[in-house]
């Protein structure tokens, strides 16, 4: 390193660049270890969050181990407690919801990417779709209640009526019951779906509908055998995350699916979901005992969670590697 | 770590010279981008990086003020010295460097911020005490723009034009009073106009600042430099590497270019 | 279709020959992709529906029930007439202010941290991929917890609990959209402030933050419309309370949409009517929210120009 005679310049050199100051320095390093350890706290939080639940539950954990999650048992009286029912009623819920939403998210996403409608008539679609996102889920338990159950309830009975011998249809749609807390499931994530769909559908290069069309494709086989094939990790990879909401989706399921600790084929029985036996139980908990069961519940609700989340993530970060910005959408805007 | 006043650049270097360069390599990762690059840069003159796309110029004028930096990937072997000092070294800080030099980009990029308020960042980025309206339209009028905009100061900067907003930026960068001025193909996005303007101003500037400059425009360079540097590309490991072919005086190095690369080059244009 | 066909011979069997590029129903494919159509439209007419019939369900069944009086009285009792949800709409305010005092902050410091000060870093990747489960966390769970780590710890019931619990999900949300925000700041103007020699702090505060506010609000403004509409995370943190929020906040307090959950299993018509009433409150709030953030994010769009 060239060493300087500290010999001043003949000539005066003024600038008012001066470096940065002590206060200055401080300020930076200060700043950039707060975002700093502000950022580790999200990590932790997750960490934190399973942690204390586990530790809640580990009573509960010890005493009844993995009869918990087979039996169906729940007796409060006789202190057993199972929660097989809710585990069904959970994945058969959520199934129903998501096939229902995705191929109606998906649908909405081609209407909306494929030019069926003028444009500025798309965005106002568009936003309605993403409006459908924002009204809160109690609010759709409120209308499910009073809107979707009385619609729905003449339909239902009637095929119970008529085809009760089919296992799906065995029994009558009294209140509550699994199809209604389906379908207001559905419409609750089908804006996850569409809206990620679209952008899977958006991300294909045109120039390869352009080719279909060249050859003379109608415009229904270049979407079914072109367009959505190259969108289709996108797709999978927005079902996977509308079931991860799924099957986290309280207050629809607590207000629309009874609680119930039935297992039953019918879609019309009331059952019970994990996150509603959470939100309908948990206030009149009182022993240590009956918390840690919940807490058991919901560690099992998380597990399910963060094991459809991690693989959502997986999908989503595998097929859009080329376009990370798709990677980050998460929530519709 | 900051220098302290007595190591500031003022008080460095009587021999005149502003940078030294003795590159013997610029790396992205394992990408050799530049080789090969000695030159020096005088007190109060203009030097014109020329050449061909690609050939490394901004590359070797963003390492004056360690902007590649923030490329992580980016590495220096050899030793750019600043008024005698060795810039990559590890006591020196980026920041402290760069409030002494000054530099305009290829695409004007005015702050979201009034005008007014672009040219005084320098001000009050240093903790200027003095009057800073004074020193605004000083910059404002060095840089050929205080007749158009000394009656919206506060309006946006991005509503001016390209070339206003091209020369707010060289008004920014000179408020400061910085001890070099890098200026990355500052005409290259503007109108004919308004890069004449630009170019006049650049020799205005000359008389007080040292100033390094990247061009595509040969006759720019013809008009304005001082001395002239002529990079061309090695293709020859399959990569592409920029080098330095030829430096020298600008009359020189037009008019009787000793390289082969710079004959061609040179020739291309006018022919 | 119009047939220049000047090097083709004419002959009887033309009209046969290029009959083919008429249009007809009668051919497979076309029918199929007819049919297709109108069923896309159909499904996508009919993922409409619900929305227009949530918003008639509460403009009607809601919009009966408005009046000076919902916002200024409590809750009815069983069988009691008349009352409002006064108390519930300062519990919701109350407990969405304090879920934001403690997640807007460390979001959108923390979106710095994720797109400026060491974006590319092991604790960035590790911190991104911690946003994203937490944007899937179950909102009972994230009550749960709040329901440990508060209630457990404090002994009670309380607003605080409530709001710890919501800022669990507006978190996310906001580091996230921070993070985008502030990446798409075009890196022009950070040069600009770098080479100006700024430090790292500086260039966030002086150049890109204000930049990226827009986007930065919108993300806000989205978590807020998330925070007010959720209700599991209240059940057990804040529970219910019919009476006005007392000097002391650390207790039960109503919030709107706890009342809207408590009251749709009331058999009584007037507290399912009251019910509807709130969740027209409700929803307005929300939508607002979201309408907002949804107009600001186009504002930034296209006021991105440079000239």
């Amino acid at each position: 390193m060239a060493t300087s005679t500290e010999q001043p310049e003949t000539e005066q050199d003024e600038t008012i660049a001066r470096p940065p100051t002590e206060g200055e320095v401080r300020i930076d390093r200060f700043f950039q270890s707060t975002t700093r350890v502000l950022a580790w706290l999200t990590i932790s939080v997750v960490v934190l969050v399973v942690a204390l639940i586990g530790r809640q539950a580990l009573p509960a954990i010890n005493r009844y181990g993995s009869q918990f999650i087979v039996s169906s048992t729940w007796d409060a009286g006789k202190s057993q407690y199972g929660i097989l029912p809710e585990i069904f009623g959970t994945m058969l819920s959520s199934v129903i919801g998501v096939t229902i939403g995705a191929v109606f998210g998906v649908m909405v996403a081609i209407f909306l990417t494929q030019e069926f409608i003028p444009r500025w008539l798309a965005d106002v679609f568009r936003n309605v779709v993403s409006l459908l996102a924002a009204i809160p889920s109690v609010v759709y338990g409120l209308w499910g209640i009073f809107v979707v159950i009385p619609a729905i309830r003449p339909a239902c009975n009637w095929l119970h009526h008529h085809w009760g011998w089919i296992p799906p249809f065995s029994t009558p749609l009294l209140s509550v019951g699994m199809l209604p807390a389906a379908l207001v499931l559905a419409i609750m994530i089908l804006p996850t779906v569409s809206a990620i769909s679209r952008d899977a559908i958006a991300a294909v290069d045109p120039l390869l509908a352009e080719a279909s069309f060249g050859l003379g494709a109608t415009r229904w086989e270049t979407i079914l055998h072109v367009i959505l094939p190259m969108a289709r990790r996108g797709i999978y990879g927005s079902v996977v995350l509308g079931f991860g909401r799924a099957i986290g989706e309280t207050m629809a399921l607590a207000m629309l699916v009874g609680s119930s600790n039935v297992i039953s084929p019918s879609i019309f029985s009331p059952a019970s979901t994990l996150a509603a036996l959470l939100a309908n139980k948990f206030p009149e908990a009182a022993s240590p005992l009956d918390i840690g069961v919940l807490m058991y519940a919901a560690l099992v609700l998380l597990g399910l969670t963060l094991l459809v989340n991690v693989a959502g993530d997986f999908i989503m970060r595998y097929e859009f590697r080329a376009a990370p910005a798709l990677a980050q959408k998460e929530t519709p805007p | 770590m900051a220098m302290t006043n007595e190591e500031s650049p003022r008080a460095a270097a009587g021999n005149g010279r502003i940078f030294d360069l003795e590159v013997s390599a610029l790396y992205y990762d394992k990408f050799k981008a530049v080789r090969d690059v000695v030159l020096t840069m005088e007190r109060r003159t203009v030097t014109a990086l020329i050449g061909p796309s690609g050939c490394g110029k901004s590359t070797v004028l963003r390492c004056l003020n360690r902007m590649n930096d923030l490329k992580r990937t980016f590495r220096l072997e050899g030793r750019i010295c600043y008024r005698g000092k060795d810039i990559y070294a590890k006591s020196i800080d980026p920041v402290a460097l760069r409030r002494t030099i000054g530099m305009v980009f290829q695409k004007p990029n005015p702050f979201a911020m009034s005008i007014y308020q672009n040219v005084a960042y320098g001000l009050r980025l240093n903790g200027y005490r003095g009057n800073r309206s004074e020193k605004v339209e000083q910059a404002l009028r060095a840089a050929a723009l205080w007749e158009e905009v000394k009656d919206k100061l506060h309006a946006s900067a991005l509503a001016l034009s390209g070339g206003q907003q091209q020369r707010l930026c060289i008004a920014r960068s000179i408020a400061t009073e910085p001890d070099v001025l890098l200026m990355d193909e500052p005409t290259s996005a503007i109108d004919p106009i308004a890069t004449q303007k630009i170019e006049d101003l650049m020799r205005e500037l000359k008389k007080k600042f040292t100033i390094a400059i990247v061009t595509h425009d040969l006759q720019q360079a013809r008009r304005i430099a001082d001395k002239t540097a002529f990079f061309y590309v090695d293709t020859a490991e399959g990569d592409r590497t920029g080098y330095l072919v030829e430096f020298g005086e600008t009359q020189d190095l037009f008019e009787k270019p000793k390289q082969k690369h710079t004959q061609d080059y040179i020739r291309g244009v006018f022919s | 279709m119009s047939e220049t066909t000047t090097s083709l011979p004419p002959s009887s069997s033309e009209e046969e020959g290029l009959a083919f590029l008429d249009r007809s129903l009668a051919r497979p494919r076309t029918l199929f992709d007819l049919c297709m159509s109108g069923l896309c439209g159909l499904f996508s007419l009919a993922a409409a529906v619900p929305l227009f019939s949530v918003l008639f369900m509460l403009a009607w069944r809601g919009g009966a029930r408005i009046s000076v009086a919902l916002f200024t009285e409590l809750p009815p009792a069983a069988g009691m007439e008349g009352g409002g949800i006064g108390n519930a709409i300062v519990g919701s305010l109350l407990v969405v202010l304090i879920a934001s005092v403690i997640s807007v902050p460390i979001g959108i410091l923390g979106g710095f941290f994720l797109a400026e000060i060491d974006p590319e870093s092991r604790t960035a990747a590790l911190v991104r991929f911690g946003a994203k489960m937490l944007t899937g966390l179950p909102s009972i769970l994230a009550g749960v917890f709040a329901y440990t780590a508060v209630v457990l710890l404090t002994g009670r019931f309380s607003p605080l609990a409530g709001g710890v619990a919501l800022a669990l999900l507006m978190l996310p949300i906001i580091m996230l959209t921070t993070e985008e925000a502030v990446r798409s700041v075009g890196s022009e103007v950070k040069e600009g402030a770098v080479a100006m020699g700024a430090t790292q702090t500086q260039v966030v505060w002086h150049v890109l933050f204000p930049t990226a506010l827009p986007g930065i609000l919108t993300g806000v403004l989205l978590a807020l419309s998330r925070g007010a509409g959720e209700t599991a995370p209240l059940l057990f943190t804040m529970t219910f309370s019919d009476y006005w929020l007392s000097r002391n906040p650390m207790e039960p307090t109503a919030s709107l949409a706890v009342l809207i959950f408590n009251f749709s299993k009331s058999p009584f018509e007037n507290q399912k009517a009251v019910a509807w009433a709130a969740s027209l409150v409700l929803v307005l709030i929300v939508l607002t929210l979201t309408i907002g953030g949804q107009a600001l994010s186009r504002r930034t769009a296209t006021s991105r120009s440079v000239a």
